[in-house]
């Protein structure tokens, strides 16, 4: 039997197609690991709580429910948004919240796996793929709740419904592929993962989450380049039955995603063993 | 000869002292790895060589024993062979499947039980779950755990989840082993087992072993590496005389006194018959006669104690004690002195540096005067290495 050779040395390969190989070589090879352990974090999330499953919704509720309170109590004026405002507001910051945490997905599973990232070698493509299959299984559970808003408040079944998770998807890839470019600098200073805290929580406000795109003025510029804008309206216009607007930026977004991907993966690849060499044991 | 698994050219690893500056080499490192990074690695500021030229080749069925001080670069070279860090110079080639013993129950969650965290451990270690469902039993009875198995490994002892990741990672079929320091903990039986499963899969595997306990060490491996200041400063295949190297570099022959109740006072000790010295220590040929002399000063009392002398190895492992003298005949007892000499004949010990305790009791009820360790040292001569402490005289004779 030929026996598989190793060759470690300072150079990096660089042909970019064979690193890529390797790459997608290594996610077929660690399936079972990926899910092995994303099944770890999720069985052991549950078991260490009575509510459960509760918390995974729970944020988005309560700014839906502060939103949904400003907008009835008269406080803050939302111009009309053709749907029950709950409706508008919870899918809203559900979709926000799952682009969020699609966002820091790879910093925290990178960083959870630290110990053993420094003492054995796994196929690191493992913890991204982990994460991903924990923010679908985290999503799933929010668009049942959403289901259940979208009957509730009348909004009612339309066919384009079933294309809702394939914009979930696509939410997740865009998340994903944007944490993982920001994984090796956020693994290396602490601030980065603050500032991203930090600078999610603006964005949400020039991002149709809980208010639609003004008619006219600045906001509405900056509101209609914000790549985080097609995402979210075109997944709540499907999932509500609307003709989506901005099919076409959705549609650009997520062609620029998918080789964005690829190649996020692989920095991630090239960065790991520089990670290691500077994280604690 | 077997293949070469292992092969290490001229390795070298740099690290930095410094937490702020190398975090910020890694940002430029995270840049330049992009690139390519061929170019020579320099000592940039603050950096120091964590591993500097390191070769050597290992095949299937040898165990290379790396040994040095703490820090001395041995667990960055194990990253390194290992593949979790890249080197600066030099190359690594390995062939075969590489399993680490450098964590054990790596990727176990606190919270689930212990058959959950074995499918957690054994992905991580590249099993897939057909082969973890057909191990998992073997895996339950290696850990010796079954009762417990259903339980959150949080409440298991450190010892018990050791076993368990012991159990899962004996299960791997590697081409090359690397093995860090792991087996120190667990209790003996555990211990003896886990070298059992080693003693096992050695033939078939090329093993690098790294570890403090010097037992451990000349027992598996047949090629040493002495590491200090991440260089080589022994190698080759007499893992003797690298141990014995190892030790010098601890060689504390300070005698201290550790009880001593006033009444008895040491003035000199001596090894007779002496004629060679190695930076001061006595040396003794095998077989020959050890004769020791003592000189105390009594100072409160006049009756004579019973001297218990023994030997004790670089390890402070006791390995012979003198009998003791059973009256005070023999013993020059003056006014104020108290001198005799004691001979052993024809020491079989076998080659190494040894000390000499001694302590001082009451004949009849054993209270303890004075006690001194390594009162004398001295070093053991023979061309023959061996690790057990006697290498006692023999003949063979036809039946």
């Amino acid at each position: 039997m030929e026996l598989e050779t190793k060759v470690y040395q300072k150079e990096n390969n660089l042909r970019i197609g064979k690193l890529l190989k390797e790459s997608l070589a290594d996610i077929a090879r660690s399936r079972f690991l990926s899910f092995q352990l994303a099944k770890r974090d999720i069985q052991a999330q549950y078991r260490q709580s009575y509510l459960g499953i509760i918390w995974a919704f729970v944020t988005p509720l309560a700014t839906a429910f502060v939103w949904i309170f400003l907008n009835n109590s008269g406080t803050v004026r939302v111009t009309d948004t053709g749907i029950p405002y709950p409706v508008y507001a919870f899918s809203g910051t559900l979709l926000w919240s799952i682009i969020t945490e699609s966002i820091n997905s790879p910093m925290t599973s990178t960083n959870s796996a630290k110990s053993i990232l420094s003492k054995i070698n796994f196929p690191k493509e493992a913890l991204v793929v982990s994460g991903v299959y924990k923010l679908l299984f985290n999503s799933s559970i929010k668009v049942l709740l959403l289901l259940v808003f979208i009957f509730f408040f009348g909004v009612g079944f339309h066919w384009s419904l079933l294309l809702f998770p394939l914009a979930i998807l696509g939410g997740v890839l865009f998340g994903t592929t944007l944490g993982l470019f920001i994984t090796p600098l956020g693994m290396l200073y602490k601030d980065i993962g603050r500032l991203i805290g930090f600078g999610l929580g603006f964005l949400m406000y020039v991002t149709p989450v809980v208010y639609g795109i003004p008619k006219s003025g600045i906001m509405k510029t900056v509101m209609e380049l914000n790549p985080f804008t097609p995402i979210i309206l075109t997944a709540r216009d499907l999932a509500v039955g609307m003709p989506p607007a901005h099919l076409t930026y959705f549609l650009i977004v997520i062609a620029c995603c998918i080789p964005l991907f690829f190649i996020a993966l692989l920095f991630y690849r090239i960065s790991i063993p520089i990670l290691v060499e500077r994280m604690s044991a | 000869m077997s293949e070469v698994l292992v092969s290490v050219e001229n390795l070298s690893k740099k690290f930095c002292k410094d937490l702020k500056t190398s975090l910020w080499y890694g940002v430029k490192d995270l840049a330049s790895g992009l690139s390519g990074n061929r170019n020579e690695r320099e000592l940039r500021p603050k950096e120091f060589w964590a591993v500097k030229d390191i070769s050597f080749e290992l095949r299937r069925g040898e165990c290379l024993g790396l040994i040095g001080h703490n820090g001395a670069g041995k667990s960055t070279l194990l990253k390194i062979l290992n593949g979790l860090i890249n080197p600066d110079a030099g190359k690594v080639t390995i062939k075969g499947r590489v399993g680490a013993l450098i964590e054990l129950g790596a990727g176990f969650n606190p919270i689930l039980s212990g058959r959950e965290n074995i499918y957690n451990n054994g992905a991580i270690l590249g099993f897939t779950r057909k082969e973890i469902d057909e191990k998992i039993e073997e895996i339950i009875d290696f850990a010796e755990i079954r009762e417990f198995i259903d339980m959150p490994v949080q409440n298991y002892s450190s010892g018990m989840k050791v076993r368990l990741g012991f159990a899962v990672a004996a299960q791997m079929e590697p081409d090359v082993l690397i093995i860090d320091e792991v087996l120190a903990v667990g209790d003996l039986g555990f211990v003896l087992k886990c070298f059992k499963q080693i003693d096992a899969i050695l033939p078939k595997t090329a093993i690098v072993f790294v570890s403090h306990s010097m037992p451990m060490v000349s027992r598996i491996c047949n090629q040493i590496i002495l590491m200090e200041r991440g260089q080589a400063k022994f190698q080759g295949e007499n893992v003797g005389k690298a141990i014995d190297l190892y030790y010098t570099r601890f060689a504390d022959n300070e005698s201290s006194v550790v009880f001593d109740d006033g009444s008895l006072s040491f003035e000199k000790a001596e090894i007779l018959g002496i004629s060679s010295f190695d930076k001061d220590i006595p040396q003794l040929k095998w077989g020959e006669d050890l004769k020791l002399t003592f000189k105390f000063k009594a100072i409160t009392f006049d009756e004579v104690p019973a001297f218990y002398i023994s030997i004790f190895d670089k390890e402070q492992r006791p390995v012979a004690i003198l009998e003791p003298n059973r009256d005070a005949s023999n013993i020059l007892k003056t006014e104020k002195d108290i001198e005799f000499v004691v001979i052993h004949r024809e020491l079989q010990l076998s080659k190494g540096i040894y000390s000499i305790n001694i302590s001082a009791v009451k004949m009849e009820t054993r209270e303890p005067f004075l006690r001194i360790n390594a009162v004398l040292v001295f070093q053991l001569i023979h061309n023959e290495e061996s690790w057990p402490p006697f290498l006692l005289k023999s003949s063979f004779q036809s039946i």
